[in-house]
């Protein structure tokens, strides 16, 4: 296929170009290859290759099951704990791959960003469609264990999509502001995992929301994760899971907000990536 | 015929961030000096954070007032010494950076080579680099499947294909970089000094293709080059950058002869300043041609003069002159004017001059630095450390084809000599 439309570019200051967007589009190839490399790498490097992205959440949700389930006895409401739990696990897991990839996305990527032109928005998008295909396989997991237990998913995991697209915007709008921040400020290389680590405890990962009442709960849905977490819940195992709506409102809002400001500081700051990095 | 680019008063600007030696800084320097900023920000909160006050901070201009048109179909040479500001004007056009200041028109698509291979992932094979090679240099996969026998048979690489790229040699990797590269369809190719890697004959063929490309298919080509044999051999136009400057704008020969005159009208002497106190002291140096010209740039076919003359106030015993030269912080040579003598014999008083000639076909191509000591075997004198400068340039002679072209390893040209009998 072959561009025969005469493409004029003009270049001044603070404003490069307006047809960021289009490029982005004649790039869409380049996404799919860079996410496809990554992929094709880990399954080249690794002994057991892909199995990693079933493995990571699998393990964590037996260390879940043990230790919160068995000893510290946390309530389930009328689900088998390692299916609340597993619910909880597969959106965290995906953010925080997501997170942490696409913080480093771009320093990884130096030799690319100081070489060549393409909108770079790519490079951060390209990790987390990897985490995506991650996600995908491990939810496998979740219909394997349902399963195990004969526990039937309420009908209303035909909204799980939905759910996910909000934890995939969370992400992004996230992961921008850390990428592009970790190519000025390496500090942010030691940040990122603290967050994750930290995010683990304030979701409810381990536990179910309801066991955090009154004010607090509203100051909890201040973390994105928490509305796509309880969401998760209430659209696979349906019953006493009910969605908090006020709580749920406050996530999707800050989600939002994310994103935006997330595209914004990227598309602000991206022109300088090359001379920084 | 159009204008295919036009630049407009184009400026880059820098900051430089002054971190002393090191070139990576420590995690510490970096959260110390931010709590010194932050706790500046609290004492005086009113005060503006700019630039300028900030100590570890410098303005530099990599290009400035840079103006020039382009006709679509020419071949146009980048030359200029190191730091001129021939990768950042690249780098400008091919979008990987923004402009300070000016306005740029670009009438079609643009390629960029400012590397080969780039994006190259060792642990995946031949083919899939084709591919992902290909995506980042901006071709859609269909477009890199049309081409991949092509991109194949070019890079000599058939059998290889399915072998990760890691074991692959150093020329093989280059074909296989350039190929991908060479048959991307820009309407405009900007190519950096890539031709540097790779073996000789890989070379001449790559530069082949780079001039099939602009004379079948009227592409534009910029290219930037130290090679000026290069550079003459594809373009039929140069522009000069002096100091992020545009010097000059003509067709190539008439840019190459005003670039060997500017080398030459660098710094050819340098006269310490005189130590009354000292026995002995350095009234200058300079540096000549065989021809007694003096210059401070040298082809690699020309002997280079450097001249010492000196002033000595008492009868010192063991008097020599130790001169260093050496080439990218590398000490190539370490010589003493005595070196030939069994004997050092006491110099008496009086002004002298004394001569080291280094001999043609010896330095490689770049960029020297002479470093001259007046000693005796107790007492240093004088240590002018890089007192001068000159360059060594390939002007005479294309060395696409040659061992000590630049870019090659080695650090001397070599001073053997090779013999061939045929023996059945």
């Amino acid at each position: 296929m072959k561009n025969k439309t005469q493409q004029i570019l003009v270049m001044e200051e603070g404003r490069t170009e307006g047809l960021y967007w289009r490029d982005i589009w004649r790039h869409r190839d380049l996404l799919y290859f860079l996410a496809w490399r990554d992929i094709l790498v880990r399954y080249k490097q690794t002994v057991i290759g892909i199995t990693w992205s079933i493995i990571r959440p699998l393990l964590t949700m037996l260390v879940f099951v043990i230790v919160f389930g068995k000893f510290a006895k946390l309530p389930s409401p009328g689900v088998p704990y390692p299916i609340l739990v597993y619910t909880a696990i597969l959106p965290w897991q995906f953010f925080a791959n997501a997170l942490t990839e696409s913080s480093n996305s771009l320093i990884e990527n130096e030799k690319l960003i100081t070489k060549v032109y393409f909108p770079r928005l790519i490079i951060p998008a390209s990790t987390i469609m990897v985490s995506v295909i991650d996600f995908l396989l491990s939810f496998a997991i979740l219909v394997i264990l349902m399963g195990w237990y004969h526990f039937i998913p309420s009908w209303r995991i035909i909204f799980v999509p939905a759910f996910f697209l909000i934890a995939v915007s969370a992400s992004i709008g996230l992961g921008l502001w850390l990428a592009a921040l970790n190519v000025k400020y390496r500090d942010f290389r030691y940040i990122v995992p603290f967050i994750v680590q930290l995010g683990l405890y304030i979701s409810p990962v381990g536990f179910s929301s309801s066991i955090i009442t009154g004010k607090w709960r509203l100051l909890f849905s201040i973390n994105p994760m928490a509305g796509v977490i309880d969401g998760f819940r209430w659209a696979i195992l349906g019953g006493e899971n009910q969605l908090y709506l006020n709580g749920f409102i406050i996530s999707l809002g800050i989600t939002i907000i994310l994103l935006i400001a997330g595209l914004w500081y990227f598309r602000k700051t991206e022109r300088a990536f090359a001379d920084l990095i | 015929m159009s204008n295919i680019i036009k630049v407009e008063n184009l400026g880059k600007k820098y900051i430089i961030r002054h971190q002393g030696k090191e070139k990576y800084l420590a995690l510490r320097d970096i959260i110390s000096r931010k709590a010194a900023w932050f706790g500046n920000r609290l004492l005086h909160p009113l005060s503006k954070a700019n630039s300028a006050g900030n100590p570890y901070q410098e303005e530099f201009w990599a290009l400035k007032d840079v103006s020039f048109e382009i006709k679509r179909g020419s071949r146009v040479g980048i030359i200029g010494r190191n730091g001129a500001g021939k990768t950042t004007l690249l780098k400008i056009l091919s979008r990987i950076t923004e402009l300070t200041k000016g306005r740029i028109t670009i009438k079609g698509r643009v390629a960029s080579l400012l590397e080969v291979g780039t994006g190259f992932h060792p642990e995946l094979t031949g083919r899939e680099n084709i591919f992902l090679n290909g995506a980042i240099l901006g071709m859609s996969r269909s477009q890199i499947k049309g081409k991949f026998d092509e991109i194949v048979a070019f890079a000599e690489v058939e059998k290889f294909l399915d072998t990760p790229v890691k074991r692959y040699s150093s020329g093989m990797h280059v074909r296989l970089a350039f190929a991908v590269a060479a048959h991307l369809e820009p309407e405009i190719l900007l190519v950096d000094e890539v031709l540097a890697v790779g073996d000789a004959q890989f070379q001449k063929k790559c530069l082949g293709k780079m001039e099939d490309i602009s004379l079948k298919e009227d592409k534009t080509i910029l290219f930037v080059s130290h090679n000026m044999g290069a550079v003459s051999e594809i373009c039929t136009e140069a522009i000069l950058l002096d100091k992020g400057r545009l010097s000059t704008h003509a067709p190539v020969a008439e840019v190459i002869e005003r670039y060997a005159k500017d080398m030459a009208a660098a710094e050819t002497s340098f006269k310490p300043v005189q130590d009354e106190s000292l026995p002995c002291s350095i009234l200058g140096i300079n540096l000549s041609n065989s021809q007694g010209q003096e210059t401070s740039s040298f082809d690699i076919d020309e002997e280079v003069v450097i001249t010492i003359f000196y002033k000595l106030a008492v009868r010192l015993e063991g008097f020599h002159i130790v001169l260093t030269l050496s080439r990218n912080m590398v000490d190539i040579l370490h010589t003493y004017d005595v070196d030939s003598l069994n004997e050092v014999p006491a110099v008496g008083p009086g002004v002298y001059r004394t001569q080291y000639r280094i001999p043609r076909m010896l330095l490689k191509a770049g960029r020297y630095s002479v470093t001259i000591i007046t000693t005796t075997w107790e007492t240093e004198f004088q240590w002018l450390n890089s007192a001068l400068n000159f360059e060594v340039e390939e002007y005479s002679q294309n060395t696409h084809m040659k061992g000590y072209r630049k870019e090659r390893p080695g650090i001397i040209i070599s001073p053997g000599v090779w013999s061939k009998q045929k023996l059945e």
